[in-house]
């Protein structure tokens, strides 16, 4: 009988603490399925974050780390230059890579460095219980914007991907979202190319990936899927923000 | 005879290190140690090793964790504002248990303060400075040639305990030249350990992380540090004595103070006031135990820092008579000179 669907050899086999309907144990999959299919898991390290990500090490069946809060690429700069062999992604949160972080992604990002990040935007601080992030939608309710968000006082959300576009040392970004089956195969395509620029070389690639959050933005997972399709793509548009050329 | 060398403190624990087999610098310019970063940049291109100019102390040492991560002897350094600011990471290491060496040579403060030398980030180097229960094995040279031997040897003992070294320096030593005789190249090939992160190939895979989650996982690891740190409290001690046998005024002093305060021994000496000297080299482990014994049967302690008063605390819990212990200092990159050291101790 042939395998169709089968747990990769990159993710442990065990509960995750995720919410119910919450978006990052897709991603956590779709990284381990191109791990596998790439044939690299045991080259790989991974930089995991600080925020709800930050037990991913546990989910995964490779050598990972966890960085400081917002330090994921410095890490990962660390590990790749003193293994450039090696395969490096970091793994991060909006307020992990768009608030503490912005420094290091964006120098990590200008120096192109040879690593891939994968930045799930679930535009709210899910770890510390629901405070407003970098990217929280304007008149978005959250713990620390209880009026929803105002973007004169709070300003308006940031844009990981349009953002870091102008440097060119940034090879590739792209912005899907784990909304619907068919968005999840492009995200994991996305992810796939990422990893193989790395591979190839090819310097700083990013995918960042919108990401529903049931439980701070008091939805149920079907209401907080059709969001993001309605609502978060308005700010977030998704597709190919930088195309990979081959040098 | 070996050549001798006339460099400054700062080229001084460059090239130190690099002989010490440090192969990935990572750091961020700051006064009194520019020379740092300039001679890295292109030494490291000579040795085959890996300079970066960070885009902050932030994160030069999260950098430095990285590197650490993969077994490979890397540094950072900086003065005063820039070691704050790396207290995160450093705290990171500590709870990660992974070896590496920072230097700091010390400016005046608090705040931007000055670039003038200073002694003033002592409580930060050996109470902690970042948060947790952590600790540094922290070395004051008070030479060039000191700073030479400690940097060199610093990468074997950080990795002994998988502990992080700090060099503790002040402007003056770094940027004073003295000639100094360099160590050979460590012909060094990564550690092998059961802990570095080189991806699972052949083995299972690893995670080194500082979250423990769960009742009590904390503070188990935390029993494991404190037991790691007792080894290092017990063996790694260093300090010097210069004079002290039939000593009744006894100084004591570290890092460059401490070469002001062997010549005021001499002088008062010449005076006839019977002076000595008791010089911690490592500050942690501090040498409390020894320190009681010579300071046993003295009249008079006279702690002389470059800053408000910060190793004198050490001091005064160390000896069986606190009441002794008296405090001469300057702040704010001011230099005690040696006159008014021997007239405040006589
Ligand atoms: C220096 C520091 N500041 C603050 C925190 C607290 N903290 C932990 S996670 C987090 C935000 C995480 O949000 P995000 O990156 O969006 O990830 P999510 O949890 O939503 O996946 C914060 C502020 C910390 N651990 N360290």
């Amino acid at each position: 009988m042939k395998t169709l669907y089968k747990k990769p050899e990159s993710l442990n086999d065990i509960v995750t603490h995720y919410c119910p309907g919450c978006g990052h144990g897709i991603v956590h999959r779709l990284i381990a399925e191109v791990i596998d299919e790439l044939n690299i898991r045991e080259k790989t390290i991974g930089v995991a974050p600080v925020g709800c990500a930050v037990l991913a090490y546990n989910y995964f069946n490779f050598d990972v780390t966890e960085a400081a809060h917002g330090r994921a690429p410095a890490v990962a700069t660390g590990i790749k230059r003193a293994l450039p062999d090696n395969f490096v992604f970091s793994y991060q949160g909006d307020g992990d890579l768009a608030a503490i972080g912005t420094g290091e992604i964006i120098h990590a990002a200008n120096r192109s460095e040879n690593i891939s990040v994968v930045f799930v935007n679930n535009t709210v601080y899910g770890m510390t219980g629901g405070q407003m992030a970098p990217t929280t939608l304007v008149g978005q309710k959250t713990l620390t914007s209880p009026g929803g968000r105002s973007s004169c006082t709070a300003g308006n959300p940031v844009k990981v991907c349009e953002l870091l576009a102008p440097l060119e040392g940034v090879k590739y970004l792209y912005r899907g979202a784990v909304s619907s089956p068919s968005k999840i195969n492009t995200v994991k395509k996305a992810i796939k190319q990422s990893f193989e620029i790395q591979l190839a070389g090819g310097g700083f690639s990013l995918v960042e990936i919108l990401a529903q959050c049931p439980t701070y933005w008091g939805m149920t997972p079907c209401e907080s899927v059709k969001h993001i399709e309605t609502e978060l793509v308005k700010t977030f548009p998704l597709g190919e923000i930088k195309k990979w050329k081959k040098e | 005879m070996k050549n001798k060398e006339l460099v400054c403190g700062n080229i001084a624990f460059s090239e130190a290190a690099i002989r010490g087999g440090c192969r990935y610098y990572y750091g961020y310019p700051i006064t009194p140690q520019n020379e740092v970063t300039s001679y890295m940049s292109s030494r490291m291109d000579e040795v085959g090793g890996v300079f970066l100019q960070a885009e902050s102390e932030i994160a030069s040492i999260n950098m430095v964790f990285g590197a650490a991560l993969t077994g490979a002897r890397a540094m950072t350094s900086s003065s005063s504002p820039g070691i704050s600011l790396m207290q995160e990471g450093i705290s990171y290491l500590a709870a990660c248990e992974l070896p590496a060496v920072i230097a700091n040579v010390m400016r005046g403060g608090p705040g931007l303060g000055n670039i003038a030398p200073a002694q003033s980030d002592y409580f930060q180097a050996v109470k902690g400075g970042g948060h947790g229960d952590y600790r540094l094995i922290v070395y004051a040279p008070s030479t060039v040639q000191e700073v030479v031997d400690y940097t060199y040897k610093s990468f074997s003992v950080a990795e002994k305990y998988r502990m992080q070294v700090m060099i503790l320096m002040d402007g003056l030593l770094g940027q004073m030249m003295e000639p100094v005789v360099f160590p050979e190249m460590v012909e060094f090939k990564g550690i092998k350990s059961d802990w570095s992160i080189t991806g699972c190939k052949g083995r299972a895979p690893r995670l080194v992380r500082s979250l423990f989650l769960g009742r009590g996982v904390l503070e188990d690891h935390n029993k494991k540090l404190q037991e790691k740190y007792k080894k290092a409290e017990e063996t790694e001690l260093k300090y010097e004595t210069y004079k002290t046998e039939d000593a009744e005024v006894l100084l004591t002093s570290f890092g460059i103070c401490a070469r002001f305060c062997r010549k005021a021994v001499d002088l008062l000496r010449e005076k006839g006031v019977a002076a000595g000297l008791f010089r911690p080299v490592t500050l942690w482990p501090f040498p409390g135990d020894k320190l009681f014994k010579v300071a046993e049967n003295v009249k008079k302690i006279v702690c002389v820092e470059m800053n408000a008063g910060q190793m004198v605390e050490d001091v005064r819990l160390s000896v069986s008579n606190p009441e002794k212990v008296s405090f001469f200092g300057r702040t704010g990159g001011g230099i005690p000179s040696v006159s008014k050291i021997v007239e405040f101790a006589k």
